[in-house]
């Protein structure tokens, strides 16, 4: 019987992956209605019991990709991948307020900019703090601070050992959960009202799946303005870290 | 016809996700630079189009319309696709670079929102309820 039925959900693993998270969504609005009357918003409860399952999928299994490595949610892998990701948050951009963009246009870039140097700084000060003394080591640790992507790219580039590359992702990785989490529980203290903040809010946490499902949980009508400016970051990142970051690092620590 | 909307769709975003490419290779990192964005200024551009030769029929419309409303439930399947249990269990130096990221960019949110701001920042500054 057993068999059967996960045989099948294996074969049409995308399928299964559509009843899961309908499933969650479901139960999740039902949770925020019945228990806190709307106050905590479906989508983040809903995000919130992914990343529960993510971390129940990864204690089980021991493999990387969250519930998808149990094989018969391994659906959800292809649902939640970059490919649909990046479809459905270019979707959401049907109907933006061109205006808004362009009003917001300078303090966007300036974001951008503004985020990369300060998540490397963080992620860079920290590593001195724990005893991280070679400047390949700082600007690894400091580019992972900025996304799971900038991180390896620049340890990489840079020559770092795998553990440090591993550090740097894990860094990014904490810093993607925590905005997804963390964002609709800040957002009226920023002022993450309007489509200007929003733009300014992706450019200075650059990482696209936190600033996805932050707001999302937060007000998913900000999204296209927060996403827009978020996709850049990894590539100001790529660009900015291995290079002046790094021989700055270099020159700080002689 | 829906499937015109989601082709105008896939068509935006296979163009923006190649000029991100070109545009990496151009300044030399590997990496995208801001495909998905590209994509989404080239889409909301030809949906603003205002030509009888090519306007989008509410019935196309609603081929975008379904990719747009499927965002949250997409994003809920990228949270359950996470590696959590590594960020979770990842070692403090990872933890404490991670966390303190995240707070010193939330606080700056509000102070680089009034660059270039010609609306009374006195006004803005207002919590909004």
């Amino acid at each position: 019987m057993w068999d059967l039925l996960s045989a099948i959900l294996i074969k049409n693993g995308f399928v299964a992956g559509l009843v899961f998270v309908g499933f969650l969504m479901w139960f999740s609005y039902w949770l925020s209605a019945r228990f806190t009357h709307g106050h905590i918003h479906g989508s983040a409860i809903a995000i919130g019991l992914g990343l529960l399952s993510a971390y129940v999928g990864g204690a089980v299994t021991g493999g990387t990709s969250g519930i998808a490595d149990i094989a018969i949610f391994s659906g959800v892998a292809l649902l939640g991948g970059t490919m649909f990701r990046d479809f459905a948050i270019i979707a959401t951009a049907y109907g933006a307020d061109l205006k808004a963009i362009k009003h917001a246009g300078l303090a966007g870039v300036v974001s951008i900019f503004a985020g990369v140097l300060i998540s490397f700084s963080v992620g860079a000060l920290v590593a001195v703090a724990f005893g991280y003394r070679d400047p390949v080591d700082i600007s690894t640790i400091g580019a992972g601070a900025a996304t799971y992507i900038v991180g390896p790219v620049t340890g990489t580039a840079l020559g770092a050992s795998s553990d440090i590359i591993a550090l740097s992702v894990a860094a990014g990785l904490v810093k993607s959960v925590l905005v997804m989490i963390g964002t609709p529980l800040v957002a009226s203290f920023i002022g993450l009202d309007n489509p200007r903040s929003a733009m300014v809010y992706g450019g200075l946490m650059g990482t696209t799946s936190g600033v996805a499902g932050g707001l999302a949980a937060t007000d998913p009508a900000l999204l296209p303005y927060g996403a827009m400016t978020a996709t850049f970051y990894t590539g100001v990142g790529c660009l900015l870290a291995p290079s002046v970051l790094y021989i700055t690092v270099r020159a700080l620590m002689l | 016809m829906a499937i015109y909307g989601a082709a105008l769709l896939a068509f935006c975003m296979l163009t923006g996700v190649y000029v991100g490419d070109v545009l990496g290779d151009l300044i030399g990192v590997s990496a995208n630079v801001g495909g998905v964005g590209i994509a989404m200024m080239l889409l909301i551009m030809l949906s603003n189009i205002k030509s009888p030769y090519f306007q989008l029929k509410p019935a196309s419309a609603a081929g975008i319309a379904f990719w747009s409303s499927m965002y949250i439930p997409i994003v809920v399947a990228m949270a359950a696709k996470q590696n959590v249990f590594s960020a979770v269990s990842s070692s403090a130096v990872a933890m404490v670079a991670g966390v303190l990221a995240v707070l010193v960019s939330f606080a700056l949110v509000p102070t680089i929102s009034r660059i270039g701001d010609k609306s009374s920042p006195a006004s803005r500054s207002e919590p909004r309820q």
